[in-house]
C-alpha cells in the first residue's frame, strides 16, 4: 500500500532522513518509534508530501506521489493524516470540519456527507459535540474529531504524527482506544508515537529510527523483548524503566 | 445655518455621490485586496513578485497624483472614462494595496497547521484559501479593514480635484455662493463623521458576530 525507496531528506545542511526503505502492506499497522529528532515525524510528513523529499520515491497504492497541483491534492485525499496539534479548523463546527473534505473534494451531496459525519462522530464517541467549535472541546475530544475528519475521506492509509503527545495523560487512552479499534478493523496505519503500550497492543510491526535511519524493524513482541541493536536496547531501557 | 438649509438639494446630491463612491470603491478594493494578498502568499515566485510590486507601487504614490494622472494623462493616449468611474477605479486600486497588506497580516495569523490540515484532506491551494485560510484570516483583521474603509471614505473627497461633485465639492460650490465656510464645511464635516461612525459600528458588529470561539 505504501512503498518508500531510498528516501533522503535534508533541512539545509542537516541530513534528517538517510536512505529510508519502508514497505507497508494493506491492512498493516506500523508503529514508528525512536528518540526526538530521529526523523520519524519528517518521514511521516514525506508520505503525503507535506515535506518534499530530497531524493528517493514514495508510492501510495502503486502510484508515485505527484509533485504538486491537483494530482497531489487527489492523492492526499486518499491519505488521511492526524496531527499532534489536531489542527481542526477553528472557525467551523466539528461537523463542518468533517464534511468539508467530502463535500469539496469528493463532491458528496451535503445531506449525505452530514449523515456520514454523524456516523463517524458516533463511532469516535463525540456525536453530542457535532455543533460545537473545536475550542469548546477537550484535547482528547478534538483529536477524536480530527480522526473522524481523516476517516470521512475514506482514506486508503492513515498517518498519525504523534497523535497523543499534546494530550493530558488522562485523555490519551480515549484516543488510543479509537486507534486500536481502527487497527482491528483492518485500516492501514502508520503511527509515529511514544506510546509503547499502543505499539504492543495494535502494531503488526515496530520500526525503530535513530539519526535519520531505520535501525531496526520487527514484530512488537520481538522488538520489546529482545531488541537486536544496541541503540534500540538503550532507547527502550530509557523509556521503559518507569 | 441657512447657508446649509437653502442648499440641501446640492449638498444632498453630493452626499449621495460620496456614499456611492465609497460603497463601489470599498467593494472593488476588497476584491483587489484579497486577490493581491493571495498573490503575495502564492507558491509561485512570479505571482508573489507581481503582488509585491502592486503593493509597493500603489502604497508609495500619493492618491491625488494617481487621480490626476489617470484623469488627465490617459485621455492623451485615447482612453477616457466618465469622471465618477475614473475616480472609483483609482481609489479602489489605491486602497486595494492597503487592504491587501491588512489581509496578508490576517492570513499570517492563521497557523501553518491549518493549511497543512487543509492540504492533507485533499483541498487544492485555492480551496484551502477559500474555505480555511481566508475565513479565519479576515476575521482576525476586521478592525484594521474597518479603519482602512474609513480612510477610504475620507479619501473620496480627493475626487473633487478631478471634477467629481461629491460632498466636499458640493460644499465648496455652496460656499462660493454663500461665503459661509464655517457653517458649510462644519455641516459637511458632520456628515463625514456620521458616515465614519456608521462604518465603525458595522465593523464592531461584524467583529462580534463573526468572532471565532477560542
Amino acid at each position: 500500500m505504501v512503498s518508500v525507496r531510498g528516501l533522503n531528506k535534508w533541512f539545509g545542511p542537516l541530513h534528517v532522513l538517510k536512505d529510508i526503505d519502508l514497505t507497508v502492506a494493506a491492512g498493516e499497522v506500523v508503529v514508528v518509534v525512536g528518540p526526538s529528532g530521529s526523523g520519524k515525524s519528517t518521514l511521516c510528513r514525506c508520505l503525503n508530501r507535506l515535506e518534499t523529499a530530497g531524493q528517493g520515491s514514495v508510492e501510495i497504492d502503486g502510484e508515485p506521489l505527484p509533485a504538486e497541483g491537483r494530482a497531489l491534492a487527489r492523492l492526499r485525499a486518499d491519505v488521511g493524516m492526524v496531527f499532534q496539534s489536531f489542527n481542526l479548523f477553528g472557525h467551523k463546527t466539528v461537523l463542518d470540519n468533517i464534511t468539508l473534505g467530502p463535500t469539496r473534494v469528493r463532491r458528496i451531496p451535503r445531506p449525505e456527507a452530514r449523515q456520514q459525519a454523524m456516523a463517524l462522530l458516533e463511532r469516535v464517541g463525540i456525536a453530542d459535540k457535532a455543533d460545537h467549535h473545536p475550542a469548546q472541546l477537550s484535547g482528547g475530544q478534538q483529536q477524536r474529531a480530527a480522526i473522524a475528519r481523516a476517516l470521512a475521506m475514506q482514506p486508503k492509509v492513515l498517518l498519525f504524527d504523534e497523535p497523543t503527545s499534546a494530550l493530558d495523560p488522562e485523555m490519551v487512552n480515549e484516543v488510543l482506544d479509537v486507534m486500536v479499534s481502527l487497527a482491528a478493523e483492518g485500516m492501514t496505519m502508520i503511527v509515529v508515537t511514544h506510546e509503547m503500550g499502543f505499539a504492543r497492543r495494535a502494531a503488526d510491526r515496530v520500526v525503530f529510527m535513530d539519526d535519520g535511519r531505520i535501525v531496526e524493524s520487527g514484530a512488537p513482541d520481538d522488538f520489546f523483548a529482545a531488541p537486536r541493536t544496541e541503540r534500540a536496547r538503550d532507547f527502550l531501557s530509557k523509556i521503559l524503566q518507569h | 445655518m441657512e447657508a446649509l438649509t437653502s442648499h440641501l438639494s446640492e449638498l444632498g446630491h453630493g452626499l449621495v455621490t460620496t456614499v456611492e463612491l465609497t460603497v463601489v470603491t470599498t467593494v472593488g478594493a476588497m476584491l483587489l485586496g484579497i486577490v493581491v494578498a493571495t498573490l503575495r502568499i502564492a507558491p509561485v515566485p512570479l505571482l508573489r513578485a507581481i503582488g509585491t510590486a502592486y503593493v509597493e507601487v500603489f502604497q508609495n504614490l500619493p492618491l491625488l497624483a494617481l487621480l490626476v494622472l489617470f484623469v488627465f494623462a490617459l485621455p492623451t493616449i485615447g482612453i477616457t472614462f466618465p469622471l465618477f468611474t475614473s475616480a472609483a477605479i483609482v481609489i479602489a486600486v489605491y486602497e486595494g494595496a492597503y487592504l491587501a497588506e491588512a489581509i496578508r497580516a490576517g492570513i499570517n495569523t492563521v497557523g501553518v497547521g491549518q493549511a497543512e490540515a487543509a492540504r492533507a484532506i485533499g483541498l487544492t491551494f485555492g480551496q484551502s484559501l477559500r474555505h480555511v485560510i481566508l475565513p479565519q484570516g479576515l476575521r482576525a483583521v476586521i478592525q484594521p479593514i474597518g479603519n482602512i474603509c474609513i480612510a477610504l471614505l475620507m479619501n473620496t473627497s480627493l475626487a473633487a480635484a478631478v471634477g467629481v461633485v461629491e460632498l466636499t465639492q458640493a460644499a465648496n460650490t455652496v460656499n462660493l455662493v454663500e461665503a459661509q465656510p464655517i457653517a458649510v464645511f462644519t455641516g459637511a464635516g458632520l456628515a463625514y463623521m456620521l458616515l465614519a461612525l456608521i462604518i465603525g459600528q458595522v465593523t464592531g458588529l461584524l467583529e462580534r458576530r463573526l468572532a471565532i470561539v477560542r
